[in-house]
């Protein structure tokens, strides 16, 4: 592995990626009222559940708001990168383009993974970040070096189950060939993340922490910013980030001894 | 007439079978709507139903209609439209004798007899788990209902035809559906009935075509307390409207039009 070769071919990508979507600059402008509508909108149906109740699950609507912010700036990174990259995967396959992929001298998965970017998913990131410190404000936490520091793992970690979820699940075209909607359902069980964990029913909140780790991805940094998780939850989720991070990457090389080349 | 109806029941039959093609997308497609079961799960899991005087019981039967409503009265014609200009595809659609969104029409429906019986499963499985809240609706309620959710797709089908043909003009309209997608989500009933929101939307949320999209329709199906007969007038004044602004922008957007592609 050659590092510098790949962040070469990485900044290649983004200049290329960049000049694609410039090309539209109006719908620049339209994702970025649409992200600050889609938050307007979230905060809106949280301040329904709040009218006539001061919690929900043990969240008061300020620190139910810390939870939209980390949402927001994950949902910024999935269409920023996961989303624009792994939806390819579907054509790669569909049109047999995948050997081209395959016969390059570099990584196939990262390849993949990182040749699009989408600007508009910057923004909502940006966003998220500024719902962050008003949160900050409102909830009175003083940000320390330790808090973070936590703040920064548990937030990779949650990138890094977010990308293995999305990887995992585009991965399976391989054998299935037509799995973009199996995205769009994954997208909608994201969707909860938008919401404490502890709101769920029991049954619903096993489901959430096993099956799709939803509770891992956004319950849990904001959980660290309040100061409320305890180690063992940051341990756990760092070990459960990194096991799915693996089993992504191996399930790829798995997936592709079964790669039957479209067309040709 | 009777020409158009027999065109209509070719194309209909043609795309039911290619939809059959693709039985398990449209499962996916069914699952990926089960957001309104989730929010029912915080809602009565909280007790937040007492405050808007709505039994836990009404609350889950509102939400099962809201999946069905949702599930027969999804469009995506913008996405497909988009996709069929930028590869030239539209072209000879235009010099048929036949107005190229009726194939599109056709698609939706046939696409929604093929999703019905998973939605009928997911159903089932619904009141498994809640089977205090099985009802079965009387067959008036089931036609009003019916007709309801019928104008409700017929809206946004309109609404999204709209933005389609704004394709002549810039290549990219999706991203306009996906604002328009916003409202719709948050003010259409389908994450929270309209009866919960506070008086400062409520008061001029019914201006709006959004809450005749979900929460009219699902209010019926689902006994809770509806407007019928206003509600369907409202319903049809939209489609109306809706149908005039598509037939001018579509004039105009066809002189406009460059082919693309080939």
């Amino acid at each position: 592995m050659n590092i510098k070769k790949y962040l070469k071919v990485y900044s290649y990508f983004n200049y290329s990626s960049f000049s694609i979507e410039l090309e539209y600059k109006i719908n620049l402008f339209i994702d970025l009222l649409t992200s600050i509508l889609g938050l307007i909108g979230s905060v809106f149906l949280l301040s329904i559940f709040f009218t006539n109740t001061d919690k929900i699950g043990g969240w008061n609507f300020n620190q139910a708001l810390i939870i939209q912010g980390i949402y927001t700036i994950l949902n910024g990174v999935t269409n920023t990168w996961f989303n624009p990259n792994l939806k390819e995967i579907v054509k790669y396959i569909r049109e047999g383009t995948l050997d081209y992929v395959l016969l390059k001298p570099i990584d196939s998965q990262f390849w993949i993974s990182f040749k699009r970017i989408s600007p508009t998913g910057l923004i909502e990131i940006l966003l998220g970040f500024f719902v962050i410190s008003y949160c900050f404000y409102i909830n009175n936490i003083t940000l320390n070096i330790w808090s973070f520091i936590l703040l920064t793992i548990t937030l990779i970690c949650s990138i890094l189950i977010l990308y293995s979820l999305w990887f995992l699940i585009s991965t399976t075209t391989i054998w299935f060939v037509k799995t973009w909607n199996a995205t769009e359902v994954l997208r909608s069980f994201l969707y909860m993340g938008r919401f404490p964990m502890d709101s769920f029913s029991f049954s619903l909140r096993i489901f959430f922490s096993t099956v799709i780790p939803i509770t891992f991805i956004t319950t849990i940094p904001s959980e660290v910013l309040l100061g409320l998780s305890p180690a063992w939850k940051i341990i756990l989720e760092v070990l459960v980030s990194i096991t799915f991070f693996i089993f992504s990457r191996k399930f790829w090389k798995f997936a592709l001894r079964f790669y039957t080349s479209a067309s040709s | 007439m009777k020409n158009l109806i027999y065109k209509f029941s070719t194309l209909f039959k043609t795309q039911y079978a290619n939809m059959l093609e693709y039985r398990a997308e449209i499962a996916l497609w069914a699952i990926s709507g089960v957001i309104p079961f989730f929010m029912l799960n915080i809602w009565t899991n909280n007790g937040l139903n007492e405050s808007i005087n709505i039994s836990s019981v009404m609350l889950s039967r509102y939400f099962l209609s809201a999946f069905f409503v949702r599930q027969f009265s999804v469009v995506w014609i913008v996405f497909t439209f988009e996709e069929d200009a930028l590869l030239g595809r539209v072209s000879p659609y235009l010099i048929q004798p036949l107005h190229p969104f009726i194939r599109y029409f056709a698609q939706h429906i046939a696409e929604q007899i093929t999703r019905f019986p998973f939605a009928l499963v997911i159903a089932i499985f619904f009141f498994i788990f809640n089977p205090q809240s099985l009802w079965i609706p009387s067959l008036s309620t089931i036609i009003i209902s019916l007709v309801s959710t019928f104008f409700s797709f017929l809206i946004q089908f309109l609404m999204q035809s709209i933005i389609a043909s704004l394709c002549f003009w810039t290549e990219k309209a999706s991203s306009i559906e996906k604002l328009l997608f916003i409202p719709t989500l948050f003010l259409s009933g389908l994450l929270a009935p309209v009866s919960s929101f506070p008086n400062y939307v409520k008061s001029w949320v019914y201006v709006t075509p959004f809450p005749y999209l979900i929460d009219f329709p699902a209010s019926i199906l689902s006994g809770n307390q509806a407007n019928i007969i206003e509600g369907i007038f409202i319903q049809l004044l939209w489609i109306m409207l809706f149908f005039c602004i598509f037939k001018k922008v579509w004039k105009s957007g066809t002189k406009k039009f460059t082919a693309m592609g080939l």
